[in-house]
C-alpha cells in the first residue's frame, strides 16, 4: 500500500472508531435517561419498577389535593377512573395544576406505591390533555366523550 | 372585503411562485435568456402580493374583525394594540403567512443583491426558492387559510391571544427565528443551483457565504430571544429545557455553524465541496423538520401549535420530497464536482473538518434524543421521554472538544503549518489559560471540575484569539494593524468570544445557582446567597385585560436595600388562564429572580427565590455570536470581489484595471 493510501486508511479508520464510540456512548446515555410512562392501572398492577425515574399521569381527582400547613409539601391522587395513584411532591405546582385537570408527574415509586415526584407538568392550556393521559384513559375505557376532539382543538 | 383581498393576494402570490419555480429553470436549461429573465420580476411580484396579504391580516387584527376565524381565535378587543399586531403570528396560520412572507423577502433580497451573479445561476437559485415557496403557499392556502371567515355567526369578541404570548419576547422571537429558518433556504437554493449546473467552485461558496452567515446569525439571535423569553415568562427560572421544540431550532443552528465553517474552506481552498453541499441540504432539511415537529402535533410542548393530522401529513410529504429530491440530485451530480487539492494534518482544513465533525455529531445526538420517543411511540406504542441528563451528558463534552479545537483552529494556517511554530504559539496560551482556569475555580470557591474546565477552555479560546490578533498585527504594530483587519476577521473573533462567554454563563449559572421554593407570610424574610428577601405580601391589581396579585419583595444586601421586586400572579380574563410574571433584578454578574407560586392561607404565598450568577452571559454570548455573524456578512470583499469574479466568470472583463 502506498503511504498516501495508508494515511487515508488510518484517517478513515480513526473517524469510524470515533463515530462508533460516539454512537455507543449516545445509546447507553439514552438507555439510562429514558423515562417510561405508566398509567395508574399499570402502577396498581405492579408493572412499574421501583426506584427508577418514571412518568405517571392521569386526571387529578376532585378533592384529593392536600397541602401541609407549614411547608410546600403537597399530596394528590391521579386517576384513570379505573385505578388511582397517590403522588407526593414538594415545591411549587405549575399554574395550570388544578383538580380535574390532566397532568404528568416524573418521579420514583416508593414501597407503599406512592410516587414521589420531583417534577409535575401541566400544560399551558386549560383544555389541553397530555397524550399520555389520553392514552391512560383510553386504556381504562374511561375517556370522557369529546376529550379526543378537545385534544385536537387545543392550541 | 379586505380579508378576501388578502386571500386573493395569497393565491396570486402562489401563481407567481409557480411561474418563478418553473420557467426560469427551463430557460436556464435551454439557454433562453428571456425565460431566465422572468425569475426576477416574478420574485418581486410574489413578495409584493405576500406583503399585501400580510398587511390585510394585520389590518383585520388591528380593527378587531372577529368575522375572520383566525382573528376571533387569537385576539380580543381588550388586547393592547402592539399585542394585536404580534398576535398576527401568534398561532399557526398567521405565523405560516409570516414564514411565507419572509421567504418572499429573502427571495426578493437575493434578486436585488445578486445582480453580479451569472444569469443562469440566478435563474436557478430563484427557481429553487420558488419551488419552496410553492410548497409553503400551497400548505398555507390548502390547509391553513388565515382569512377563513366565521359567517354569518361571527362572535362579538375574540377568544384572546394566549397570555403566554402577550409579551415583548414574542413580538420579536418568531420573526427572528423564521429569518434564520427561512434564510437557510437561500444556502439550500445556492447548493441545488450549483448541483444543477455542475459547477461547485470557489465562486459558488463565496456567493452563498454571506447569505448563510446572515441566516445563521438571525437563527442564533432568535434562539437566544426564545431562551430569554422562557426564562422570564414561564416562571421556572430555567433558560433551556431540551424541549423537542427548542431542539428543533438548535439542530439547524448546529448544522448551520458547521456549514459556514465548511463554506470558508470551500471558498478559500476549494475542498470539501460535496460535504458543504450536503450540509446546506441538511441545514434546510432540519429547518423543515423543525416546522414539521412544531406544527404537526406529533410533539407535546409548550410551543407546539394545534394538532392537526392533515397539516402534519402535508409537511411530512413536503419534507420527504425536498430531502429525497435534493439527495437524489446530490447522488447524481456530486462526483462531477470532486476536488483534488490536498492538505496537511496540521492545517486549518483539518481543524475545520474537526469542527464540522463535532458539530454534526452533536446535532445527530440531539436529533436522536428528539426523535427516539416519537419513533418508538410509532413502532411500539410505548410512551417515554428522554430526559435532560442525556443531552447534557453528550452535548457538553462535545462542546468542550469543540472549544479545544477552536483554539488551535484560529492559529493554524491553510494547507500546512510547521508543528514547531504552532507549538510556540500555543504553549503560552496553554500555560496562561491553565493558570486562569485554576484562578477562576479558586475565585468561585466551592470547587467543581466543570467550572475549572470551563474557565480553562474559555481562557483558551479567548487567548488563542488574542494570540492570533497579535500575530496578525506583528508587522504593522498593534494599533495600526488592528485598523487594517477585515470585518469578517472581527466577526470571527467576536463570535468566538461569544462562545467563551456563553460557556461561562451556562456552567457558572447552573453550578452556582441558588434556588429556594418556600412558603412566605407577609413580613417574613429569608436569606439566600447573602441576599435578604423580605416578603411584603401581595396586593390586588387590575391590568388592561387581566387581574393580578402583585407582591412586593424587598431585597437587602448587608442591611441596605438593593432592589424592590414585583412578582405577579395574573389571571387573564378571557381565557381564565393564570400566568406567572417573575420579578427579576438583572445584573451583569447575577440575577435575582422571584416568582409567585400559589396563594396559601393567611396571605402567605408559595414563593420561588433564585440567585443566578452570570445567567445573562448565556444570552450575551449568543448575541455576540449573532453580532459577529452580521459583521462578517458586511465584509467588503463580498461586494467588491464578487463583482470582479463574476465578471471574470462571464468573460466580461478583458483587462483588469
Amino acid at each position: 500500500m502506498n503511504p498516501v493510501r495508508k494515511k487515508r486508511l488510518f484517517i478513515i479508520l480513526g473517524i469510524l472508531a470515533g463515530v462508533g464510540v460516539a454512537v455507543g456512548l449516545a445509546l447507553s446515555a439514552l438507555q439510562q435517561n429514558i423515562n417510561l410512562f405508566y398509567t395508574p392501572t399499570q402502577i396498581a398492577a405492579g408493572e412499574a419498577p421501583q426506584d427508577t425515574r418514571i412518568r405517571a399521569g392521569g386526571m387529578v381527582k376532585e378533592g384529593s389535593v392536600s397541602r401541609s400547613a407549614d411547608s410546600l409539601d403537597v399530596q394528590f391522587v391521579v386517576t384513570d377512573f379505573a385505578k388511582d395513584v397517590t403522588i407526593r411532591y414538594r415545591g411549587i405546582l405549575p399554574d395550570l395544576f388544578r383538580e380535574g385537570q390532566g397532568i404528568v408527574a416524573l418521579g420514583r415509586l416508593n414501597e407503599e406505591g406512592v410516587l414521589v415526584a420531583d417534577e409535575v407538568l401541566a400544560k399551558h392550556d386549560e383544555k389541553y390533555m397530555p397524550p399520555e393521559v389520553t392514552k391512560a384513559l383510553k386504556d381504562s375505557g374511561k375517556l370522557p366523550d369529546g376529550a379526543a376532539g378537545k385534544m385536537g382543538a387545543a392550541q | 372585503m379586505i380579508p378576501e383581498l388578502g386571500h386573493l393576494a395569497m393565491i396570486l402570490a402562489l401563481c407567481l411562485a409557480a411561474v418563478q419555480a418553473s420557467l426560469p429553470l427551463i430557460g436556464a436549461w435551454r439557454g433562453d435568456r428571456q425565460w431566465m429573465g422572468l425569475a426576477r420580476p416574478a420574485a418581486w411580484g410574489q413578495f409584493a402580493f405576500l406583503l399585501f396579504s400580510f398587511l390585510c391580516l394585520t389590518q383585520a387584527f388591528l380593527v378587531d374583525d372577529f368575522s375572520v376565524a383566525y382573528v376571533a381565535k387569537n385576539s380580543n378587543s381588550a388586547l393592547p394594540w402592539f399585542y394585536k399586531f404580534s398576535a398576527v403570528w401568534g398561532a399557526h396560520e398567521g405565523s405560516l403567512l409570516l414564514w411565507a412572507l419572509i421567504l418572499g423577502g429573502w427571495t426578493f433580497a437575493v434578486s436585488v443583491f445578486s445582480r453580479q451573479l451569472p444569469e443562469v445561476m440566478l435563474a436557478r437559485v430563484l427557481s429553487v426558492m420558488g419551488m419552496i415557496s410553492v410548497g409553503f403557499l400551497l400548505f398555507l392556502i390548502v390547509t391553513s387559510n388565515p382569512f377563513a371567515r366565521l359567517l354569518p355567526q361571527s362572535p362579538a369578541n375574540g377568544r384572546d391571544l394566549n397570555p403566554l404570548l402577550q409579551d415583548f419576547g414574542l413580538i420579536v422571537h418568531p420573526p427572528m427565528l423564521y429569518m434564520g429558518y427561512v434564510g437557510f433556504s437561500v444556502a439550500f437554493a445556492f447548493a441545488i443551483a450549483a448541483l444543477l449546473g455542475g459547477r461547485l467552485d470557489a465562486a459558488w461558496a463565496r456567493w452563498s457565504r454571506p447569505w448563510t452567515i446572515v441566516a445563521w446569525a438571525f437563527l442564533g439571535v432568535g434562539i437566544v430571544l426564545g431562551s430569554w423569553w422562557a426564562y422570564y415568562e414561564l416562571g421556572w427560572g430555567g433558560w433551556w429545557f431540551w424541549d423537542p421544540v427548542e431542539n428543533a431550532s438548535l439542530m439547524p443552528w448546529l448544522v448551520g455553524t458547521a456549514l459556514l465553517h465548511s463554506l470558508a474552506v470551500t471558498e478559500k481552498r476549494g475542498v470539501f465541496k460535496s460535504w458543504t453541499v450536503l450540509l446546506a441540504i441538511a441545514a434546510f432539511s432540519l429547518s423543515l423538520l423543525g416546522t414539521f415537529l412544531v406544527r404537526s402535533g406529533v410533539l407535546t410542548s409548550v410551543h407546539a401549535f394545534a394538532a392537526d393530522p392533515e397539516r402534519g401529513t402535508f409537511i411530512l410529504i413536503f419534507l420527504l420530497f425536498v430531502v429525497g429530491s435534493s439527495l437524489t440530485l446530490f447522488a447524481l451530480r456530486a462526483p462531477v464536482v470532486k476536488s483534488s487539492v490536498g492538505f496537511g494534518l496540521w492545517s486549518r482544513e483539518t481543524l475545520l473538518l474537526a469542527n464540522n465533525l463535532v458539530l454534526v455529531v452533536a446535532c445527530a445526538m440531539v436529533l436522536l434524543g428528539t426523535l427516539y420517543p416519537l419513533v418508538l411511540d410509532a413502532l411500539t406504542g410505548a410512551k417515554l421521554s428522554v430526559g435532560p441528563p442525556y443531552f447534557n451528558a453528550l452535548f457538553l463534552p462535545l462542546m468542550a472538544i469543540l472549544m479545544l479545537a477552536l483554539g488551535v483552529g484560529v492559529l493554524v494556517r491553510w494547507k500546512d503549518t510547521p508543528l514547531k511554530w504552532l507549538r510556540g504559539m500555543l504553549l503560552p496560551v496553554l500555560v496562561v489559560s491553565g493558570a486562569l482556569g485554576l484562578l477562576g475555580a479558586w475565585l468561585f470557591g466551592d470547587f467543581h471540575w466543570a467550572v475549572l474546565a470551563t474557565c480553562l477552555l474559555a481562557a483558551w479560546v479567548v487567548l488563542a484569539g488574542v494570540r492570533d490578533l497579535l500575530d496578525k498585527t506583528r508587522h504593522k504594530g498593534l494599533l495600526k494593524g488592528i485598523a487594517g483587519l477585515s470585518r469578517s476577521y472581527w466577526g470571527m473573533q467576536i463570535a468566538h468570544l461569544g462562545i467563551a462567554v456563553c460557556a461561562l454563563g451556562v456552567v457558572l449559572s447552573s453550578q452556582y445557582a441558588l434556588e429556594r421554593d418556600l412558603r412566605m407570610a407577609p413580613g417574613e424574610s429569608v436569606e439566600v446567597g447573602g441576599y435578604q428577601f423580605v416578603f411584603d405580601g401581595a396586593k390586588h391589581h387590575q391590568g388592561p385585560n387581566y387581574t393580578s396579585d402583585r407582591a412586593t419583595v424587598h431585597v437587602l444586601q448587608d442591611g441596605r436595600e438593593i432592589a424592590v421586586l414585583h412578582p405577579e400572579k395574573r389571571v387573564y380574563q378571557v381565557r381564565a388562564m393564570p400566568m406567572t410574571e417573575a420579578g427579576i433584578d438583572p445584573g451583569f454578574t447575577r440575577d435575582l429572580y422571584v416568582a409567585l407560586g400559589e396563594p396559601l392561607e393567611d396571605g402567605a404565598w408559595a414563593v420561588r427565590l433564585h440567585v443566578k450568577p452570570f445567567v445573562r452571559w448565556i444570552w450575551l454570548g449568543g448575541l455576540l455570536m449573532g453580532f459577529g455573524g452580521f459583521l462578517a456578512a458586511l465584509d467588503r470583499r463580498y461586494r467588491v470581489k464578487v463583482t470582479t469574479k463574476a465578471r471574470e466568470a462571464l468573460g466580461l472583463t478583458g483587462v483588469q484595471a
